[in-house]
C-alpha cells in the first residue's frame, strides 16, 4: 500500500491504494469517476483513454503510481460546467455516438489528435482512432464528429 | 409522412436528447454502480473442453483472505435453482421435439466448453476472489472434444439427452416439389457456403449486481439486459420460483448487444442466489476475455445450396440444406435463429415457385451460439445473394438484370412465399436502381481498368436482401414453435402540467429511443418533444414488455406507443367536449389543440391535463379523472425492410489486401420517425458485416480452444478498415402499423457480407477465382490469386 497523489480534473486526489493499482481501477474504483469504461483487457479498445498531463493514455496500462503528481483529465473534466467541449458537441451534433461505452475514449483521443494536428484529414482521423474501438457506429459519424469538432476547435 | 411538418415531428433528424449524460461521462451501466456492503463473485472456468468433473476440492479457497464464500453446483443443486431456458423450439422430421437438455448453473459433473463455470468465488475484492479461485482443484477425467459441428454426430455424445449431438433435425416447404424443379431444370447452379462464427463483442461486458433485502425477501438485479422483463420472468418462474414481484430487475444504460444480451445468463442468477446465501450485495463484472468465452457467439453454419433455373433464367426451385452449430447447451432463442428466422427467409426478393430446406442443430464442445445482429436472416440472405451472384456470371446476365428479371413484381403484393412468410409489401426495382445509380454502376468498367493500371485488382458485388422482423404476431410464434408473445407494451402518463411521462416494455442500449419515441409523442400530440419524458429498463416502472431485438422497437415498441397515444387523444376529446360544451363527435383535435369544429372555441391540450387531475368541472359520472393510457400491441404480420447494398473494392496483389473503397446502400424501411439515427443504426450495421466478410472470426482448435479470445486475435473493424458510407432510401410503407414503419437495426449486418464477398470475387475474377470463404483475409485473399497465377503458367 501507498499514498499516491494526483490532480485528477483540477482536484487535488490523494488515496492510499495498493502498489499494482492500476489506474483506471484509481479513477473508477477509488475516487469514484466512472465515466472511464474498461472493455478489454489487452489495451485495445481505448474506452479508457484519459488525458495525463496533455497526452492521451489509455489508464488500464499503467499503474496509478506512475501517475503520481500528473495532471489527469476525464471525460468529466471535458466540459466547461454546462458548456460542451466543442468535440463533445460535434459528436452530438453528428451522432458519432449510439450506446456511449466507447465515447469517453474516443472523445478523449480526438481532442488530443485535433489539439496536435488542427488541420486533421479524413485519413488522418481514420488512422488515429485505430486505438479505440466502436462497435455501434461504423465510425462513419465519429470521423465526422471529427472533423466538426477540429473546426470547431479552430483547424 | 416524412415530410418535416415540425422541427422535431416524426421524419426529423433531431439530435439525440439521451447524448448528453453519455458525453460528459455520465452515463451509468452497470458496473458503475456500486453498493454498501459489496462483495465480488468471480467465476472458476473450465480449462477444457468436455470432461468428467471427479472431484473439486474448495478448501483451501473457502479460507483464503477475503473470501467470503465459494460454490460448486452441489449447492447450486442443494437449493433447487433451475438453468436458463430455451424459449423457442421446433418439430423434428422424425416427429420428436427439439431435444433440451438441462444447463446446470454451475456445472454438475461434467464440463461442456471452455468457460464452464465449474465454482464461483464470492470475497470482499475482485483480486482476492480471483486469487483464491487458483487455489481450487478440480480433478478431470477428460473426454474427447466435439469440436467440427459438420461431423459432430460422429462424435463422443456431449449430453444423454441429445442422441449423435443433434438438439434437431428440422425441415420447411415441400420437397418433392422442390426436387422435381431440381430434376427438371435447364440449369442448377450448386454453391456450398459457410457462414464464420462471430464473438457480438458490445463493447460493454456482461455485468450483474444483485442485493437481497431481507426485510421483504425480494431481490434487486441490476443487469447488462435487452429485455428486462424477460430476464425477471426466467429469473423468478423457471430458476428460483419466487413471484415475479419479490425481484426487480432493472438494465440501466447498456452499452450495446447485438443480441448478446437478450438472454439470462447463469452469472445473473449466481449473483442473484448469492446475494441472499450470503446476505451482502453480489457484483460480476465480466472481463472482455471471459466475455469472448462465455458470452453466446452467432452464425457457424454450413450451407449447400441448389438453385434450379429455367431456360430463361428464371429460378424455379431453390434447395438448401444446413448444419449448424448450437455449442455446449441450447441458448434461449438458438433454435429459431438458424430455423425459422432462416428458413423463411430463403424466397429473398425472389418469385421462386418451390423451397426446401432442412436444417441440421448440432451441440459441440464450445459456447453456446445464439442471435447476433439478424439472427438467421444474415445466413439466409448471404446463401442466397451468393448463389444468385454465381448464378448470374455462370448463365452470363449481369447480376442487377439477373436479380431483376426474378424480383417478386410490385404488383404481386402481399406475396406468399413458399416458406410460410407473406409479405405485406416492397417494391424492389427502385432500390436496386438507386444504390446502382448511388455507386455509378455503368461506369464502374472504367475504374476497373484505371485500377488495373495500378496493378490493382477492383471489384464490384451486390446484394438485394429481405428481412422480417418487427417480431412478431404472437400467434404465429405460437404457431412456429415459441413460448413466448411478441407484443410490445406502452404506459403514456400525461402530468397534470401537460408533460409526459413514456414508459416503455423495450430497451435502448444505443438506438436512441428516447428522442425516437419523444418524437412519435410529440408528432401525434401537437406538444414540444422536451415536454417528453421516455422512462425503460426497470421492471418496478415500466409495464411488462419484451425488449429490444430482431429491429422490434419501433414496429412493436413504437406502435404500441402510438396506440396508447391515441387512447389519450379519444379521453382528452371527451374531456374537451365537456369543457366547450360540445359533442365530442364536434372536436377535432389538431397542433395540439382541441377545437369544436367550424368555431373558434378550443382548449389546449395542456388545459385538458390540469382539468383530469383537477376535474372541478369534469365530467364525473361518465368519465375517470387522470389522463394515463396503456396499450399493448401485437403485430398482425412481421414487417418486411428491404433493400440493395453494393461494395466495391481493390485488391493489392502484393498484400492481399482487400481495401473497401466504396459503399452504396439503398434502404426502404418504410416511414422514418428520425433519418440521422436510422442512417447511424444502417452505418453500423454494415460495419459488422463489413467485419464479418474480411476480419472476423471465432476459431476454436481442435482441443475446443478458443484462439481468438481477445481482441489482439479477434480482428474487430477498426475506423481505418472501413469506407464511408453512401446511404439513401425508398419506400413503401408498412401496411399494417399505424406508423408505417418497418426495423433498420439488422439491415445493414444482413445485407453486407454477400455484397462484400461478391465484389472480392469479381476484381479477382479476371484470375479465374470463383469462390472465396469469409472472412477474406490478406493471408486467404493473397493465396487465392497465387494459386490461380500458378495454375495460369501450368
Amino acid at each position: 500500500m501507498g499514498e499516491i497523489s494526483l490532480k485528477l480534473n483540477g482536484k487535488l486526489e490523494t488515496k492510499d491504494v495498493a502498489d499494482n493499482t492500476l489506474l483506471i481501477d484509481f479513477i473508477r474504483e477509488h475516487v469514484g469517476l466512472t465515466g472511464t469504461h474498461v472493455g478489454c483487457d489487452t489495451s485495445q479498445c481505448g474506452a479508457c483513454v484519459i488525458h495525463l498531463d496533455g497526452v492521451s493514455v489509455k489508464a488500464c496500462t499503467m499503474l496509478a503510481k506512475q501517475a503520481e503528481g500528473s495532471e489527469i483529465v476525464t471525460i468529466e473534466g471535458l466540459a466547461d460546467g454546462d458548456e460542451l467541449h466543442p468535440m463533445q458537441q460535434a459528436f452530438h451534433e453528428n451522432h458519432g455516438l449510439q450506446c456511449g461505452f466507447c465515447t469517453p475514449g474516443m472523445v478523449m483521443s480526438a481532442v488530443e489528435m485535433v489539439t496536435k494536428n488542427k488541420n486533421i484529414s479524413e485519413d488522418e482521423i481514420r488512422k488515429g482512432l485505430e486505438g479505440n474501438i466502436c462497435r455501434c457506429t461504423g465510425y462513419h459519424n465519429i470521423v465526422q464528429s471529427v472533423k466538426a469538432g477540429a473546426a470547431k476547435m479552430g483547424g | 409522412m416524412n415530410e418535416v411538418t415540425k422541427i422535431d415531428g416524426i421524419g426529423s433528424s433531431v439530435r439525440r436528447t439521451e447524448d448528453k449524460k453519455f458525453l460528459t461521462g455520465k452515463g451509468r451501466y452497470t458496473d458503475d454502480i456500486n453498493k454498501p456492503g459489496q462483495v465480488q463473485a468471480y467465476f472458476l472456468r473450465s480449462d477444457v473442453a468436455h470432461a468428467e468433473i471427479k472431484s473439486i476440492d474448495t478448501k483451501a479457497a473457502q479460507s483464503a483472505p477475503g473470501v467470503v464464500g465459494v460454490f460448486t453446483g452441489s449447492d447450486i443443486a442443494a437449493d433447487k435453482i433451475g438453468g436458463p431456458i430455451c424459449g423457442w423450439v421446433v418439430p423434428c422430421r422424425d416427429g420428436s421435439s427439439t431435444k433440451e437438455p438441462p444447463h446446470p448453473l454451475l456445472a454438475q459433473g461434467k464440463v461442456r466448453f471452455v468457460g464452464d463455470a465449474v465454482a464461483v468465488v464470492v470475497a470482499e475484492t475482485m483480486e482476492q476472489a480471483k486469487s483464491a479461485a487458483e487455489l481450487i482443484d478440480v480433478d478431470y477425467n477428460e473426454l474427447t472434444p466435439v469440436v467440427d459441428f459438420v461431423n459432430a454426430d460422429k462424435g463422443a455424445q456431449i449430453h444423454e439427452e441429445v442422441p449423435n449431438n443433434c438438439y434437431f433435425d428440422w425441415e420447411l416447404g415441400d420437397e418433392s416439389a422442390t426436387n422435381k424443379a431440381i430434376e427438371s431444370a435447364a440449369k442448377v447452379v450448386k454453391l456450398s457456403v459457410r457462414n464464420n462464427r462471430l464473438v457480438p463483442n458490445a463493447m460493454e461486458p456482461r455485468s450483474a449486481l444483485a442485493e437481497y433485502d431481507s426485510l421483504d425477501e425480494s431481490y434487486t438485479l441490476h443487469t447488462t439486459s435487452q429485455n428486462p422483463h424477460l430476464t425477471r420472468l426466467v429469473l423468478a418462474a423457471f430458476m428460483f420460483a419466487i413471484p415475479e414481484s419479490k425481484l426487480r430487475v432493472i438494465a440501466p444504460d447498456v452499452g450495446g448487444g447485438f443480441g448478446s444480451k437478450i438472454y439470462v445468463y447463469i452469472e445473473e442468477a449466481v449473483c442473484v442466489w448469492a446475494s441472499k446465501k450470503i446476505g451482502r450485495p453480489v457484483k460480476w463484472t465480466a472481463d472482455r476475455t471471459q466475455a469472448f468465452l462465455t458470452d453466446c457467439h452467432g452464425r457457424d453454419h454450413v450451407n449447400d445450396v441448389q438453385l434450379a433455373l429455367d431456360d430463361n433464367n428464371k429460378i424455379i426451385g431453390l434447395r438448401v440444406d444446413t448444419v449448424c452449430n448450437l455449442g455446449a447447451y441450447l441458448s434461449a432463442f438458438s433454435v429459431v435463429v438458424p430455423t425459422i428466422l432462416h428458413g423463411t427467409l430463403l424466397s429473398g426478393q425472389y418469385d421462386i415457385p418451390a423451397i426446401y430446406t432442412n436444417v441440421k442443430g448440432m451441440a459441440t464442445n464450445t459456447v453456446n451460439v445464439d442471435a447476433y445482429r439478424g439472427a438467421g436472416r444474415p445466413e439466409a440472405t448471404y446463401l442466397l445473394e451468393r448463389t444468385m451472384e454465381t448464378a448470374a456470371k455462370e448463365v452470363g446476365m449481369d447480376p442487377a438484370e439477373f436479380r431483376r428479371i426474378n424480383f417478386i413484381p410490385k404488383d404481386a403484393f402481399p406475396y406468399q412465399t413458399q416458406v410460410a412468410l407473406q409479405y405485406d409489401i416492397g417494391d424492389y426495382e427502385p432500390h436496386l436502381d438507386k444504390a446502382m445509380e448511388m455507386i455509378d454502376y455503368s461506369n464502374f468498367e472504367k475504374r476497373r481498368a484505371e485500377a488495373a493500371k495500378r496493378g490493382m485488382y477492383r471489384g464490384i458485388g451486390m446484394s438485394s436482401y429481405i428481412e422480417a422482423c418487427g417480431l412478431a404476431p404472437s400467434a404465429v410464434v405460437g404457431a412456429l414453435g415459441g413460448r413466448v408473445g411478441q407484443w410490445e407494451s406502452a404506459s403514456v402518463r400525461v402530468n397534470p402540467t401537460g408533460t409526459i411521462s413514456v414508459f416503455t416494455g423495450s430497451h435502448s442500449h444505443g438506438q436512441g429511443h428516447a428522442t425516437t419515441f419523444a418524437q412519435i409523442v410529440a408528432d401525434k400530440l401537437g406538444i414540444p418533444m422536451e415536454n417528453v419524458e421516455v422512462i425503460h429498463g426497470d421492471t418496478d416502472k415500466t409495464p411488462f414488455g419484451m425488449g429490444s431485438y430482431g429491429s422490434r422497437s419501433l414496429a412493436s415498441g413504437g406502435s404500441a406507443i402510438s396506440k396508447a397515444v391515441d387512447k389519450i387523444i379519444n379521453k382528452s376529446k371527451k374531456i374537451a367536449a365537456h369543457l366547450l360544451e360540445a359533442s365530442e363527435d364536434d372536436i377535432d383535435f389538431k397542433d395540439g389543440k382541441f377545437v369544436v369544429g367550424g368555431t373558434d372555441k378550443e382548449k389546449a391540450f395542456g388545459e385538458i391535463a390540469l382539468a383530469a387531475y383537477v376535474p372541478h368541472n369534469y365530467p364525473l359520472e361518465t368519465l375517470e379523472p387522470g389522463l394515463e393510457e396503456n396499450a399493448f400491441y401485437d403485430p398482425t404480420n412481421f414487417v418486411f425492410p428491404s433493400g440493395t447494398h453494393i461494395a466495391e473494392v481493390e485488391i493489392d496483389p502484393a498484400t492481399g489486401v482487400v481495401e473497401v473503397v466504396d459503399w452504396a446502400a439503398c434502404d426502404d424501411f418504410g416511414n422514418l420517425v428520425n433519418p440521422m439515427i436510422v442512417e447511424g443504426q444502417v452505418h453500423g450495421g454494415i460495419a459488422q458485416g463489413i467485419g464479418q466478410a474480411l476480419l472476423e472470426d471465432a476459431h476454436y482448435d481442435e482441443n475446443g480452444q478458443l484462439l481468438t479470445a481477445s481482441y489482439m486475435d479477434y480482428c474487430m473493424p477498426r475506423a481505418d478498415d472501413l469506407p464511408s458510407f453512401k446511404v439513401g432510401y425508398t419506400n413503401t410503407p408498412c401496411t399494417h402499423n399505424d406508423l408505417g414503419v418497418k426495423g433498420c437495426g439488422e439491415a445493414g449486418a444482413i445485407a453486407s457480407p454477400p455484397a462484400l464477398i461478391n465484389a472480392v470475387i469479381d476484381a479477382l475474377s479476371p484470375l479465374g477465382v470463383t469462390d472465396m470463404s469469409m472472412p477474406a483475409t490478406p493471408q486467404k485473399v493473397w493465396k487465392a490469386i497465387q494459386e490461380s497465377q500458378s495454375v495460369a503458367a501450368e
